[in-house]
């Protein structure tokens, strides 16, 4: 018996129980179709999350300034004081560069009218909304000429708008003292949620960078730089451009260690995409599970028609059919419904996937390698669950079977 | 040329907890080419098994069987698949065609487990659907068909590769008395017309009454073996 003669001999058993193939092809269709939709959900998901980082800055290079030792006490990362704002220009001369922005951090009380608010008073360069891809809610940011005339503007994060401005009065135009200096509200951000690390990033005041070494801290040097690759492939090359520049203007001679350290968030973006692949296989593995109990609807199906066609065996037994012709009839028998089921589960899934994307609005996304996947699967299925009761059948002995009511 | 079937001290005893029944007690018979011999018997008289075995659907637990000469225990499963379908027909009592399955590839069924192509497989069901007279049916599903044409579908069925002997087991069964002298005389013509080899099991005495030879069963034994002078026609 030849592979095609099997396959006609199993189409044409599957066609003389039209509404019962069809009845078990339906839970390998639903195991299939819930898998490439829970994908395709978990892949997008993925994506969206991957987006989101690099807008958070996966081009993202941070520079802190390095460790010092005063009477051999050695401070951490940043407890040295050599960043000064001056690098920033210089950076940003350096190809791949796309943005540099200075950073001055003082934590400090904010009081406007009757309330006061403990907060984060960041020090940046007009380039920083671009480098945190963080868009204004209302009013202008800081400029080029805020920074040059140290000007007493702010632009405030939402947590903050709320704190000091809690009948939502729109508070541009608004004065607010920091550390008993009055600064003019110019802009409101955008909410950006929780960061990474959990911490609010809205609860934050920016100012120019000038005006917070000038007013706030007094210093020369700022706490960091923060400097935006132009894509991602320049983020290792522009890292090791920003070393060596530094290294030079700050008359660093080897085997003198570096006085600032030079970081990339690239690390943090991967943490982040892989258990974006692990949320993706769980899905996956539920979905699975539905294919699973498909491949158990097969089985049980088989069985009965096994039990069913028990004297068609026995007589196909005595006509001549060997017990591997008909444990292949069978098992084809499986596989034919399994792997149909697959085909129209893709369909549907497909179809499905389009659905979630236009009614829910989620993103999706179909890995192509899933659809060749889940086919090829509900097929090993097929092979799996149809193989005892194929043997079943095989088995039986052709009198036994012939005389079966 | 060897007789088509030879079997010398035939047994088959089946295991019954402790105890063990016997269901052949050491049988010897010959059938030779061109017979058409009954084999007859009470029920539990062994003739169904003895069928069962010489249609090689059993094995014997003793004895020799020689099928055209070839001693059936050095065969194995596969081969003796092989046999039943290149070289025996079976007509059982309850038909058993393929439900939902045209006359025509029911009829084509033995042929395509022997390996043939389809073309030929047609024309061969077609032709031996013709000698039984039901080539009209070719189309027909076994459920739009009385017992008498279901059971010569069968008949055709056991025909198609040309076997070297047919086994009739009870083929008149669950047929009434014309449509069974019908059946029976089918068998007779092709016995005597074409020489095929046909070895029937019965219990009745009026269907035994068409075979040449009547072999009666008892107990796992042969009661008697005689020919049969008085013919029915």
């Amino acid at each position: 018996m030849n592979l095609r003669a099997t396959l006609r001999l199993a189409v044409q058993a599957l066609v003389r129980n039209k509404v019962r193939s069809l009845l078990t092809m339906l839970g390998i269709v639903i195991g299939v179709a819930a898998v490439i939709i829970t994908v395709a959900i978990g892949a997008g998901a993925r994506v969206s999350v991957q987006q989101s980082i690099a807008s958070l800055g996966s081009n993202l290079i941070v520079v802190q300034p390095g460790s010092v030792t005063q009477g051999g006490v050695r401070t951490g990362f940043g407890g040295a004081s050599t960043l000064t704002p001056q690098d920033g220009p210089a950076v940003a001369q350096l190809p791949g560069v796309a943005a540099v922005s200075p950073i001055v951090s003082v934590h400090s009380q904010v009081v406007a009218g009757g309330n006061n608010w403990q907060t984060q008073i960041t020090g940046v360069a007009p380039t920083y909304t671009y480098i945190k891809a963080w868009p204004l809610a209302s009013g202008r940011f800081l400029s080029e000429s805020d920074v040059a005339s140290i000007a007493k503007v702010a632009v405030l994060g939402q947590t903050v708008v709320s704190q000091l401005f809690p009948n939502g009065s729109s508070p541009i135009g608004k004065t607010i003292i920091i550390k008993g200096s009055p600064f003019t509200v110019i802009g409101t951000l955008t909410a950006m949620g929780q960061s990474g690390m959990g911490q609010d990033q809205d609860d934050v005041v920016l100012i120019p960078y000038s005006s917070a070494m000038e007013r706030l801290t007094g210093l020369t040097t700022v706490n960091l730089l923060l400097i935006s690759a132009t894509t991602a492939a320049q983020v290792n090359p522009v890292q090791t451009e920003v070393t060596a520049l530094l290294a030079r203007r700050h008359r660093i001679v080897p085997p003198q260690p570096y006085d600032f350290q030079v970081r990339n968030l690239q690390a943090f973006a991967q943490a982040a995409s892989s258990t974006g692949t692990v949320m993706e296989l769980l899905l996956a593995g539920v979905a699975a599970v539905s294919l699973l109990v498909g491949g158990i609807g097969i089985m049980n199906i088989m069985m009965v028609s096994v039990t069913e066609r028990t004297r068609e065996i026995g007589l196909r037994m005595a006509v001549g059919a060997r017990a591997r012709t008909i444990l292949n009839q069978f098992l084809t028998e499986s596989i034919v419904l399994s792997t149909i089921g697959g085909a129209i589960g893709v369909i549907v899934g497909l179809l499905g996937t389009v659905l979630v994307a236009q009614l829910a609005k989620w993103p999706t996304l179909i890995p192509p390698g899933w659809i060749f996947a889940s086919v090829g699967f509900s097929a090993m299925v097929g092979i799996f669950f149809g193989y005892y009761p194929a043997q079943k059948a095989a088995h039986l002995s052709p009198i036994e079977a012939l005389r079966f009511e | 040329m060897s007789d088509v079937v030879e079997v010398r001290g035939l047994r088959k005893v089946y295991p019954m907890g402790d105890d063990e029944v016997v269901a052949l007690g050491g049988v010897d018979l010959a059938i030779a080419r061109g017979e058409f011999i009954a084999v007859m018997g009470p029920s539990g008289s062994g003739k169904s098994t003895f069928m069962q075995i010489v249609g090689m659907l059993d094995r014997a637990t003793s004895g020799t069987y020689l099928f055209e000469g070839n001693d059936v225990a050095k065969f194995s499963d596969d081969e003796r698949a092989d046999v039943r379908s290149r070289r025996l027909g079976f007509v059982f009592q309850s038909y058993n065609l393929l439900p939902r399955t045209s006359a025509l590839e029911n009829v084509e069924l033995p042929m395509v487990y022997a390996g043939l192509p389809s073309e030929k497989r047609r024309d061969i069901a077609l032709a031996k659907m013709d000698i039984v007279g039901i080539k009209a049916l070719a189309d027909h599903m076994p459920n739009q068909m009385s017992g008498g044409q279901q059971q010569r579908i069968a008949i055709a069925r056991s025909l198609v590769n040309d076997p070297a002997l047919i086994l009739a087991d009870e083929p008149t069964g669950a047929l009434d008395t014309k449509t069974s002298r019908d059946v029976m005389r089918l068998f007779s013509d092709l016995n005597a017309h074409r020489n095929i080899t046909i070895m029937l099991v019965t219990h009745e005495p009026d269907v035994a009454a068409f075979a040449k030879r009547i072999v009666t069963f008892r107990d796992g034994h042969i009661l008697s073996d005689v020919p049969n002078l008085e013919r029915a026609a």
